[in-house]
């Protein structure tokens, strides 16, 4: 029986009709109106429009979309579900795989993954595998009934989870599953890691991360926040005193990379965590209802380095914030941009400004410190250099002045060190990385595993999840057998 | 939710608490730091721990009411709670025995500096202090001053109580009267900090700073407290937030202090018209959630004995 009376009534039609059927569009807010709001851009698909995506879906023998999917969902079986109206049985099925269906389904870069592994997309539009999973966790979300998977019997071990973001969150679901005491520790004062302090409430509304770590919650998953591990509590400590069988260290890459060019330290010069942990965490967008402030953008001009999502998501909040001019700079071209197709429609639609191939080399600032603005070189495109993308050259003699009040870094971001700096026993590359198996996520400690950007570094949402979930089980293996078998080198 | 257990005036709009807080509390060394939050709506703020019980659990702290947040704690008693607190962050100063070791410090920063003084003294170190503050009601802790030291050195502005003149008027004469300093710590306002860093370094004294830079989060994430040695670019909260002395750029550090003064003062302003109100909430919202985490607890538990009873039956 159809949980939904929109179920297809399209499903008669021959497999070549219903590639016809053209993509559904995702409904949003007009561009004008929500640069001046945090609103949810996107607005979701109604069951209708769900139910008439799934049926352009031609269920392939081998689908090409399950296969770029990192954290392995049946995405197959999941748009059968929705063709007929049967959306929380869909929503279970999607839960046994993704422990954070609603988060995913909205910021995932589904053009590489799922979408782009789709056979319509070879000639026409790919299925929006992502609108429907976002469609799914939000319909079971209104409707109250809640999937939840079963637990296992108690097996009486204990695992520590360090950090709650996307990795830390799939490993303890899949960890309580199987019935082991699950604890989660946050160094912040709010559950979610990256998906509170970083992506942007117009991206990722925090109701949504509060609910799905509600729903851990209520598996049974226990929380700690305020405790940075490394400074408030060792991982030797945590095995040795507290008890832990397993630790998975999965801390990201939280530390900020600036440009390193004269004139960083001026007023108005932020790195990109700094601007949307003051907006995102500390809600400073609401001061001063709330307290934390942040620099006022009202009629000012913006400019944002850097060209993957976290930048986007800066320049994008600056916007909102009430900037005269919002930039996005960027030293290859748009071609190279490693952010989300659609945040760069998006983007464009409120009004950034992309001024590409140009490299700040220097902030300039009046006598009292405060930013006027950044000398900037035009850059063009040289051979490829080790990421395959064509290196970007500096033009001489091309150096102009950008005039701006605030300047933001969002060029990438580097290991926390503070785990590592307490462990002596944990080996590190040379960028302090957390050496782990890409395999066992087992690292050079006994009973430590790690994963997401930690390991990797700066990274996707999804991708942590994908680690979070080889470490869950890799854990649960060596918690049954209790042996410690290593492949990796220490160092390598 | 971290209990205040104590609360008490030291000194003129400067208050010290002994907060619950056992994690802290087991791992704190001289010279680290709390980040804490004190209701859901609040900025985050960071503040030096003056002393840490770790068999009580409790930490201790010092506030002087300077912004909103500080005057807000300020108004707290034993018996409340402060939502969150994080620590202990940074790194502890280095205690080491260097001979004859002075510690200047200004107003509250002398809380900052006792327990390093005290290390220090532990160390077999001889420990000078010199304490200074505007006027006579806002020097505090003078027993536990000269309990950390061998030497204590009183100084007010106006006079009212000790002797009269700067910390470094006093620095300055025990340098001239041909006392040897092998090492200076330096904790207070900026001005200060930056006074006594430009007498010792023609003398070439190993001289460190606590910095007081702007925080977030306290972890290294945001580098909003970033500051300048040098040419290099440091971050106060992982790599301080003690420096030397003779490295930091003291005209950087004020400029990105004096960052949001705008709205710390209509912030303020607000706040003053709205104080009874805002306790009030904080106190009716304290409340409301520890009934939550208690309801939330008691939840738990009943679901973790009820899926037991079904995995024994």
């Amino acid at each position: 029986m159809p949980e939904h009376e929109a179920h297809s009534v399209l499903l008669p039609l021959r497999l070549k009709d219903r590639m016809m059927i053209p993509r559904v569009p995702m409904p949003e807010l007009s561009a004008c109106a929500r640069a001046r709001n945090f609103e949810e851009v996107n607005l979701g698909l109604d069951a209708r429009g769900a139910v008439s995506e799934a049926t352009r879906c031609i269920a392939c023998a081998s689908p090409g979309c399950q296969v770029e999917c990192p954290v392995g969902v049946k995405i197959k079986e999941i748009v059968a579900l929705i063709q007929a109206g049967e959306f929380l049985a869909a929503a279970a099925k999607m839960r046994e795989d993704n422990a954070l269906p609603a988060i995913t389904g909205r910021v995932c870069p589904q053009e590489s993954q799922c979408e782009g592994g789709c056979v319509l997309g070879m000639k026409g539009q790919p299925v929006a595998v992502g609108n429907l999973e976002r469609f799914i966790a939000d319909f079971e979300r209104a409707s109250g009934k809640l999937g939840l998977p079963l637990i296992a019997a108690p097996t009486g071990k204990s695992v520590a989870i360090v950090g709650s973001g996307p990795a830390g969150l799939s490993a303890a679901s899949d960890l309580i599953q199987k019935g082991h005491r699950v604890r989660v520790f946050e160094a912040l004062h709010e559950l979610g890691g990256v998906l509170v302090y970083g992506i942007p409430e117009f991206r990722l509304p925090k109701s949504i991360v509060k609910e799905e770590v509600d729903n851990l919650r209520r598996m049974g998953v226990e929380f700690e926040t305020n405790v940075v591990v490394g400074k408030s509590v060792t991982l030797d400590e945590l095995m040795r005193v507290e008890g832990y069988d397993a630790i998975f260290v999965a801390t990201g890459a939280g530390l900020p990379v600036f440009l390193g060019v004269p004139g960083e330290h001026l007023n108005g010069v932020y790195s990109a965590n700094e601007f949307l942990t003051r907006t995102n965490l500390m809600r400073a967008y609401k001061f001063p209802e709330f307290d934390q402030p942040i620099y006022d953008c009202r009629d000012r001009d913006v400019i944002v380095v850097g060209g993957g999502n976290t930048a986007l998501d800066a320049v994008r909040t600056a916007r909102r914030l009430g900037a005269r001019t919002a930039t996005l700079v960027y030293r290859r071209s748009e071609a190279e941009m490693p952010a989300r197709a659609e945040e760069v429609k998006h983007a464009r639609e409120e009004g950034i400004e992309f001024r590409m191939l140009t490299n700040p080399v220097e902030f300039a600032g009046d006598e009292e410190g405060w930013l006027t603005g950044a000398r900037c070189v035009r850059m063009e495109l040289g051979e490829p250099d080790a990421s395959g993308r064509r290196r970007p050259v500096a033009i001489a003699g091309s150096e102009y002045f950008l005039p701006a009040d605030v300047a933001i870094i969002g060029v990438g971001t580097s290991a926390n060190p503070m785990i590592q700096s307490t462990t002596a026993d944990l080996a590190t590359n040379k960028w302090n990385y957390i050496v782990a198996d890409a395999e066992t996520m087992r690292t050079s400690k006994r009973g430590v595993f790690a994963g997401g950007d930690i390991v990797t570094g700066g990274a996707t949402v999804i991708l942590a999840m994908g680690a979070g979930r080889k470490a869950a089980s890799s854990i649960h293996d060596y918690l049954a057998c209790g042996e410690w078998k290593r492949e990796l080198d220490a160092g390598s | 939710m971290f209990k205040i257990v104590e609360a008490r005036d030291a000194g003129l709009n400067i208050r010290q608490f002994v907060i619950e807080a056992p994690r802290v509390a087991r791992r704190q060394r001289p010279g680290q730091f709390v980040i804490l939050r004190v209701k859901e709506n609040g900025e985050r703020i960071p503040l030096t721990i003056k002393a840490a019980d770790p068999a009580a659990g409790t930490i201790t702290i010092v506030v002087q009411a300077a912004g909103k947040t500080t005057t807000l704690l300020n108004c707290l008693e034993a018996g409340d709670s402060i939502l969150d607190v994080v620590g202990p962050l940074g790194h502890p100063s280095e205690i080491r025995k260097y001979g004859t070791a002075a510690i200047v410090a200004g107003s509250v920063g002398t809380a900052m500096a006792l327990p390093t003084a005290k290390a220090l003294k532990d160390a077999d170190n001889h420990v000078i202090f010199i304490e200074g503050a505007r006027s006579r009601e806002m020097v505090v802790f003078e027993d536990e001053v000269r309990g950390a030291s061998h030497e204590a050195h009183i100084m007010t502005d106006d006079g009212s109580y000790g002797e009269q003149g700067l910390v470094t008027r006093k620095l300055g004469d025990l340098v001239a009267g041909g006392r040897k300093l092998d090492f200076v710590l330096a904790v207070g306002p900026v001005p200060m900090m930056r006074a006594v860093a430009q007498m010792t370094a023609p003398l070439g004294i190993k001289t460190m700073v606590s910095l007081n830079s702007i925080m977030v989060d306290g972890t290294g994430m945001c580098g909003g407290c970033r500051v300048l040695l040098g040419n290099q670019s440091k971050f106060a909260c992982v790599d301080g937030p003690e420096f030397d002395a003779s490295l930091v750029n003291f005209d950087v550090l004020m400029q990105r202090n004096a960052m949001y003064r705008g709205q710390e003062c209509s912030s303020m302003k607000q706040f003053e018209e709205h104080k009874q109100e805002e306790l009030k909430e904080l106190r009716a919202a304290v409340e409301t959630k520890e009934k939550e985490s208690a309801r939330l607890r008691a939840k738990l538990e009943a679901a973790e004995l009820g899926r037991r009873e079904k995995h024994c039956a």
